[in-house]
């Protein structure tokens, strides 16, 4: 397994994909023992950035372990970390969700959606709450997403780009008068 | 019964997903889907959405895959399951390649990171407009209020594990919707309009 990098990386990644319930939050920190300590294949300062680069690219902030198989094995290197991080869960949740919508129709199953409907709604703003937290939860941070949000429901037509781009024109303009 | 519209093509399910993988730049995922699968082309309806997001946040995996998943799946079985998780994916595999290539230098240009909290901080908005949403149309009666702050305090502020508080939860406030039904019979679902792309 050690001369097969992607032999490697399927092996320590593919787990983290059943273990990370709740998204990929709760993997972060086992996930940096294994391919740090554990493996060696980066160092800590390394992963630090990788985790900083996978957030500022679109996408989910999982796509960590593409680069961290890009930068093990290149290009068949981050294909394999992305397959068995994505696969297993993905597996997974196709069949809970063909269990779920089979059932479409039924009493019980429109009390399913209606039941889950309040907790998807805490959970949503757990997951804001977590992402601004993890972003330094400084006030000007909670003073732009409010307005943003508050834009986004005033005019809903409005492209969503238009608020990103005011928004970093606004931390870029505050940045640069020192404030 | 409704009549059932025609099955969304995997063609636009590709595109959408594409075009939401490779721009949410930020994250805020989950409210691009909303945006783009709810709000502006009705491929499914709004508690058909939340159902997904609950189930994709308590099953492991990323939440934003676990939700296109079952967005493929609902609109076109197995296959549209696999065209929704790989059209996600795509963008950010390349881009975060791409990004991490020349992040080095990325990080030099005078207001890189400002920018980048900015549009973090937008997304975070969209997500805030997202709950607010899923609130107004379903915590209408103090149960489900009470559910969804109950969640929320577990989940985002006493920082609880997911899993346990989600199995208390969901069966306390899935048999209090029954409870309800059992009293009002719910809205008939809203039937699918099937607009092309915008």
């Amino acid at each position: 397994m050690r001369d097969n990098p992607l032999l490697a990386l399927v092996y320590v990644f593919a787990p983290f994909s059943l273990l990370s319930i709740g998204g990929g939050p709760s993997i972060f920190a086992p996930m940096q023992h294994e391919t740090v300590d554990v493996w060696q294949w980066l160092t800590a300062r390394e992963f630090i950035d990788l985790f900083a680069i996978a957030r500022t690219a679109p996408g989910p902030g999982a796509m960590l372990t593409t680069l961290i198989g890009w930068k093990v094995a290149g290009w068949w290197g981050a294909l394999a970390a992305t397959l068995a991080l994505f696969g297993p869960a993905s597996l997974l949740c196709y069949f809970a969700a063909r269990l779920y919508d089979r059932h479409r129709g039924h009493q019980w199953h429109t009390a399913i959606e209606s039941g889950l409907a309040p907790i998807a709604v805490g959970l949503i703003f757990a997951g804001a709450l977590a992402v601004m937290n993890l972003s330094g939860g400084r006030p000007m941070t909670w003073v732009v997403a409010l307005a943003a949000g508050a834009v986004m429901s005033w005019r809903p037509k409005l492209h969503p780009f238009i608020v990103l781009g005011l928004a970093a024109a606004v931390f870029v303009a505050r940045e640069a008068m020192g404030v | 019964m409704p009549v059932t519209p025609p099955p969304v093509p995997l063609r636009h399910i590709f595109r959408v997903f594409f075009m939401i993988g490779a721009t949410s730049f930020g994250g805020g995922l989950i409210a691009w889907f909303h945006r783009e699968t709810v709000l502006k082309r009705n491929w499914l309806n709004q508690e058909q959405f939340m159902s997904g997001v609950a189930l994709g946040q308590v099953l492991p995996g990323a939440n934003v895959t676990n939700l296109a998943v079952y967005i493929g799946q609902l609109l076109r079985g197995p296959v549209g399951a696999v065209v929704s998780l790989v059209a996600v994916l795509t963008g950010p595999f390349f881009l975060c390649i791409a990004l991490a290539s020349v992040y080095q230098d990325a990080i030099k240009i005078p207001g890189f990171h400002a920018a980048m909290d900015g549009i973090a901080a937008a997304a975070i908005g969209m997500i805030l407009r997202l709950g607010y949403m899923g609130a107004v149309h379903s915590c209408r009666k103090p149960p489900p209020i009470l559910i969804a702050l109950a969640v929320f305090l577990a989940i985002g502020v006493l920082k609880w594990p997911l899993l346990p508080v989600a199995l208390v939860a969901a069966p306390l406030s899935i048999a209090l919707a029954f409870a309800r039904g059992k009293k009002a019979p719910p809205q008939p679902d809203k039937p699918r309009t099937d607009k092309p792309h915008a």
